[in-house]
């Protein structure tokens, strides 16, 4: 990690010209503004909404958008459900990930380069090429319409991408430190556990933010395999909020500016982490 | 690439240990994406030469699925639409993500906000974007709608002609993945050194010149992964036709599901269209591979 640090720093020499500042402004309008209008059509009464010309900037303020969307039963059990999908998959991607990623990294071992492959390959299965004998499958035991269906899958398919981050990681540490502790006795296993996991925790916090956004977002398996608004985490509520509430488009707003709170607060506060997670694997090439 | 040879004796002596260690370690996740991932996909290909339906196997119909596929015109269109917007929509973020990257490449201050301004729209999940892109193209309220009117380029509601969503599909994908190509892109260029690029300017090349001379070609490994991950991302396309477009827009994704798990009539045909999905994909993935071993092969 510190090596990808003490990379960027020496670059060029000469000061960035007010052109350079005028297209970075431009680039951050065009990300945000889409984001910042919708956030104005969740905070306005219906009869500006419906005005034409529309208001550019607001000129009235209600949160009426937001007590439709919380008092709506089902979209916070949406939420509840995204957080528990996603927390179980993110789990279960590490403690499977891991293992394999530090073998992947460090260990020799047959078939090391045929199995990475595979895995890695998964990243590029369409995930629709699969729901039909996994419904097949689930139904037989009995795991349809169970959280458990879209854990199992969410964990699968994020799977590559958490062994791809920390073999990254796990490459970039020394040697030298596992080769002391096994000198002294330790097994590899103990020199896993012992001496690299602790090293590589910003590694696996990199791994888990970006598991966690993943399966956040992941909508497909859920809409495949989840059938009643017991079960549905957000994404799958908010199309349906939307059918229900069809002329509503501040509620329509609000109900999208929600879901996406707890992401927006990961990425703020984690976006160098994430950026690194995600560009360490892709630079391997 | 791990250096350290030094204990190489030391590794031989364990090294049936370190097998058995490494077996249970990797086991767990392989055994699970087997049975997940690669079993499914095959009995996929094993449903879809059968009659099969949500209840039973049915009997053995050879290619019938698949003629039955391309005769019915919602999966010709599915298959337009999807080649389209892939093809579409990666070829312009590729180019606006390297402009964008190339522009990007220097110190600067501000430049956590703006990569965390960036990293928004990608985080944000697909079903979210498509339903704010869909309420700024609402016929009503919808902000794009009124501009596109005033402007005099379009007449008729976007959302309830076909073409016009697939543009707005294609746009809503730019809109939400440029940055993140742009990123990957910008990591690439880090790893270009410097004093290549310093020599060729006092050499006397110019901007263009350095830029498809050196720099371009030791960007091209990072270009074609992230070519390869977009391509075959845009191509397995499925919450943003459905939310966006209220279904009204087929991808071969949304084809599969609808046959596969909406009207289960269809399920035999959804199966094959999933697995024609599959091996477009690995065509696809095929190619990329091909051209970036040729690459990097060139390159040592």
């Amino acid at each position: 990690m510190s090596a990808i640090r003490v990379k960027r720093r020496p670059r060029s020499s000469s000061a960035p010209g007010i052109g350079f500042y005028i297209s970075a402004t431009v680039l951050v309008l065009l990300s945000i503004a889409p984001i910042l209008w919708v956030l104005k059509m969740s905070l306005i009464p219906r009869a500006e909404l419906f005005a034409s010309p529309p208001t550019f900037l607001p000129q009235d303020f209600t949160l009426s958008s937001y007590s439709t969307v919380f008092s709506d039963p089902t979209f916070i059990r949406g939420l509840f459900n995204s957080a528990l999908i996603a927390g179980v998959s993110t789990l279960a991607c590490l403690l499977l990930g891991a293992p394999a990623a530090y073998a992947f990294a460090r260990l020799r071992f047959r078939f090391r380069t045929f199995l990475m492959t595979g895995i890695l390959a998964l990243a590029f299965f369409p995930a629709v090429a699969v729901i039909a004998p996994l419904f097949l499958e689930f139904k037989a035991l009995d795991l349809l319409n169970t959280y458990w269906a879209v854990i199992i899958t969410d964990t699968v398919f994020v799977l590559p991408l958490t062994v791809w981050i920390l073999t990254a990681f796990f490459r970039q540490l020394p040697r030298d430190l596992e080769d002391a502790a096994k000198v002294d006795g330790a097994t590899t296993l103990q020199a896993f556990r012992h001496v690299i996991l602790p090293l590589a925790a910003p590694g696996v916090a990199t791994a888990a933010i970006i598991a966690f956004i993943v399966t956040w977002n992941e909508f497909l398996f859920a809409n495949t395999f989840l059938f009643d608004s017991d079960h549905w985490p957000a994404t799958v509520v908010i199309p349906n909020f939307a059918t229900t509430h069809t002329v509503e488009y501040g509620a329509q707003a609000a109900a999208a500016l929600v879901i996406t709170v707890p992401i927006a607060l990961v990425v703020l506060a984690f976006q160098r982490r994430i950026v690194q997670g995600l560009t360490a694997g892709a630079l391997k090439g | 690439m791990n250096g350290g040879t030094g204990t190489a004796d030391n590794r031989r002596g364990a090294g049936a240990a370190e097998r058995r260690t490494a077996r249970w370690m990797v086991s767990p996740a392989i055994l699970l994406i087997v049975a997940v991932a690669f079993f499914p996909v095959a009995y996929s290909v094993y449903l879809s030469l059968h009659d099969a339906s949500i209840t039973s196997v049915g009997g053995w119909v050879g290619f019938d699925n698949y003629a039955q596929l391309f005769r019915d015109s919602k999966f010709t269109g599915a298959l337009l639409n999807t080649a389209v917007f892939t093809a579409v929509s990666v070829t312009i973020e590729l180019v606006l993500g390297l402009t964008i990257a190339l522009g990007l490449n220097q110190a600067f201050r501000g430049r956590g906000a703006v990569r965390t301004a960036v990293l928004l729209p990608w985080a944000f999940p697909v079903v979210v974007s498509a339903l704010m892109w869909r309420l700024m193209l609402q016929d009503q309220v919808g902000i794009v709608s009124y501009l596109v009117q005033s402007l005099g380029l379009a007449d008729s509601p976007i959302l309830s002609d076909r073409t016009s969503l697939l543009i707005a599909a294609i746009l809503v994908d730019v809109w939400k993945t440029t940055p993140f190509m742009a990123l990957l892109l910008l990591a690439g260029l880090q790893t270009v050194p410097k004093d290549v690029i310093e020599a060729a300017k006092v050499d006397g090349a110019g901007a263009l010149r350095r830029l498809f001379s050196i720099t371009l070609p030791l960007l091209k490994p990072t270009i074609l992964v992230a070519l390869l991950f977009r391509t075959l991302e845009a191509w397995g396309v499925y919450d943003l036709f459905w939310v966006m477009a209220d279904r009204q827009l087929d991808s071969l994704s949304t084809y599969t599901f609808e046959g596969v798990r909406v009207s289960q009539l269809n399920f035999a045909p959804g199966t094959a269209a999933a697995v024609f999905t599959f091996f477009a994909a690995l065509a696809i993935a095929l190619v990329f591979i091909k051209l970036l071993g040729a690459r990097t092969a060139e390159e040592r």
